[in-house]
């Protein structure tokens, strides 16, 4: 069976995941070598995934850990 | 004896449990980040997301005895921080407003990807742009909650689909089914942030092209 790009988008998700079973992950692997598109779309969606995984994008509170070890520091001396 | 009690988290667990009260900062430590993006995602703003990270995680401390080994800590700590984080929410939205609980993904929408041409030109160091960073935070705020959360868990706590679902009492398929299309709707919109990283245009005729 030949998959249609939109057939590969719908799996893109649970393609990256590796949670596609294997006869899937081979067609929409054969689809990929030939389409520029949906290659594409998964590099891009993939980048997304490596930036949002990366610490500097969602940062902390300036002095977060420290306010919180010191909340936490008067809770166990009162227990 | 082979065991080594106290070098991993269940050993630590059972060492605060059995008085030695001060370890839980080393317990918590590595979750600490976790805790707050969790509150975050369910707040949207810092200051409410520290208070409510502060909360639960002092909830966790005075209810450790009831953490079962059953299930796996970063879980039940989320668990405890989505709760917070709920209550947080209700209390700041009022009674009047439904259940924040009772949204489901509906199957309307459209969640096809965007198509980008000229990929293979972009360069990675694109990756390493402020602005694709601030545009992907603006993004991930905007999702709407229940995709936020299950992406939340997954791409930036890295939980696996099992513990997402147990976290926030849903099924696996929904936490597929949401992740899926918050990852789409997160490439769709970074698309054209993406795609600016071609370098300065040659200006054509006095005019930009």
């Amino acid at each position: 069976m030949k998959l249609d790009c939109k057939h590969v988008w719908e799996h893109i998700s649970e393609y990256i995941d590796n949670t596609v079973d294997a006869k899937l992950r081979e067609e929409i692997e054969r689809h990929l070598e030939h389409c520029e598109i949906c290659s594409a779309i998964l590099d891009s969606t993939r980048n997304i995934l490596v930036l949002t995984a990366d610490d500097r994008t969602f940062e902390l509170p300036v002095g977060y850990s420290e306010r919180l070890h010191e909340r936490l520091k008067e809770e166990i001396e009162k227990s | 004896m082979k065991e080594q009690i106290g070098t991993n988290e269940g050993g630590l667990i059972a060492r605060i449990l059995a008085g030695e009260k001060e370890l839980f900062h080393e317990l918590i430590r590595p979750y600490e980040r976790m805790v707050y993006l969790t509150l975050f995602s369910i707040i949207k703003n810092e200051t409410d997301a520290e208070d409510g990270a502060q909360e639960a995680i002092i909830n966790a401390y005075r209810h450790l005895t009831s953490f079962r080994g059953d299930a796996k800590f970063s879980t039940w700590l989320t668990t405890i921080a989505i709760n917070e984080g709920r209550k947080r929410l209700r209390k700041s939205k009022g009674a009047a407003e439904q259940s924040i609980e009772e949204q489901e993904e509906g199957h309307e929408g459209d969640y096809t990807p965007a198509p980008l041409t000229d990929w293979r030109e972009i360069p990675l160091a694109a990756l390493e742009r402020k602005e694709l960073r601030e545009a992907l935070r603006i993004a991930v705020a905007e999702l709407p909650d229940i995709y936020r959360q299950v992406f939340t868990l997954r791409d930036l706590e890295e939980l696996n689909i099992e513990e997402t679902a147990q976290a926030l009492g849903i099924n696996p398929g929904a936490v597929k089914v949401r992740l899926h299309r918050a990852r789409i709707m997160l490439q769709k919109r970074l698309v054209p942030f993406l795609k600016t990283t071609a370098p300065a245009r040659k200006r054509f005729f006095g005019r930009a092209l």
